[in-house]
């Protein structure tokens, strides 16, 4: 059962991917990609909360798994935040290739930490 | 009212083949990313529980992300030199590119695993996990485009070949 739910809740978090992406998208025309790392640092901030819970309040494991490991596992993506920062290395931005792995990776770990830290701080 | 009264022309394009709406606006191609995100979410927890973790070092993550990285590369590499964004090309850039490899690899778990060992006082571990995965991703995806490049251009070359 928990597996069926981690598997559509991955579903669930891919759409919200897209649709968040999308939207971003028709905000904001930039050479960063924003959509990919708003949505890779708000996924991390609340794997970050999630995991405080589980630690700290009893949360139960299945609860981790489904929203974790599923929802926010499909929500974020690795895959695509490579590919953009090929992509910009591709036409000569290096600069913002740069900004885009490494400053996505830094704002990731910290936003996790920050959801844990949050959680057991309250 | 009257001025779609004017203009019978207009009447006759049917609601879902509106040229200007997003494509994440469109009903069926979300639930395209769905049945990917599916796919791609139970994939990783097999993986995840198959391959190994040494010592506690979030390898099975790792090797999950560059895999579906280097996917990404060829498959949109591959797709983009076959032709335009339409029809089954479209299709499985959603279902298996956005909604597969999406689902399948993952940031957030990346992020909580490395934030676990700085936590515990593995330091130098979370940063070999971090560098690891950044440049191997580059790397990765590189070599998953040049794969698609390559196909392409030895396809193109038989083509001249034949007369």
């Amino acid at each position: 059962m928990t597996l069926a739910l981690l598997a559509l809740a991955g579903g669930i978090g891919a759409a919200a991917r897209f649709v968040v992406d999308g939207v971003v998208r028709s905000w904001a025309r930039t050479a960063l990609p924003l959509g990919t790392i708003f949505i890779n640092v708000s996924g991390s901030l609340l794997i970050g909360i999630l995991a405080g819970l589980v630690m700290a309040h009893q949360a139960p494991e299945s609860l981790q798994l489904i929203l974790g490991t599923g929802f926010l596992g499909g929500y974020t993506t690795f895959s695509t935040a490579s590919l953009e920062t090929v992509r910009l290395v591709q036409s000569g931005r290096t600069g913002l290739a740069l900004v885009n792995g490494v400053g996505t990776m830094v704002a990731c770990v910290g936003a996790a930490a920050a959801g844990v830290g949050l959680v057991l701080l309250f | 009212m009257k001025e779609s009264s004017t203009a019978p022309a207009k009447t006759k394009v049917s609601p879902d083949r509106q040229p200007h709406r997003p494509l994440h606006l469109h009903g069926r191609f979300v639930l395209l990313v769905v049945a990917g995100g599916i796919l791609g979410a139970l994939s990783r927890y097999g993986f995840g529980m198959a391959l190994p973790a040494p010592n506690g070092w979030p390898l099975p993550t790792l090797l999950i992300n560059l895999s579906g990285a280097l996917a990404l590369g060829w498959l949109l590499e591959a797709l983009a030199r076959s032709g335009p964004d339409a029809g089954l090309r479209r299709i499985a850039r959603l279902g298996v590119g956005s909604g597969f490899l999406g689902a399948y690899t993952t940031y957030s778990t990346l992020a909580l695993e490395s934030v676990h060992l700085f936590g515990a006082g593995r330091g130098m571990d979370a940063m070999w996990y971090l560098v690891a995965s950044l440049l191997g991703g580059v790397a990765a995806t590189t070599l998953g485009i040049w794969l698609g490049a390559f196909r392409h251009r030895s396809n193109q070359r038989v083509q001249k070949a034949r007369p």
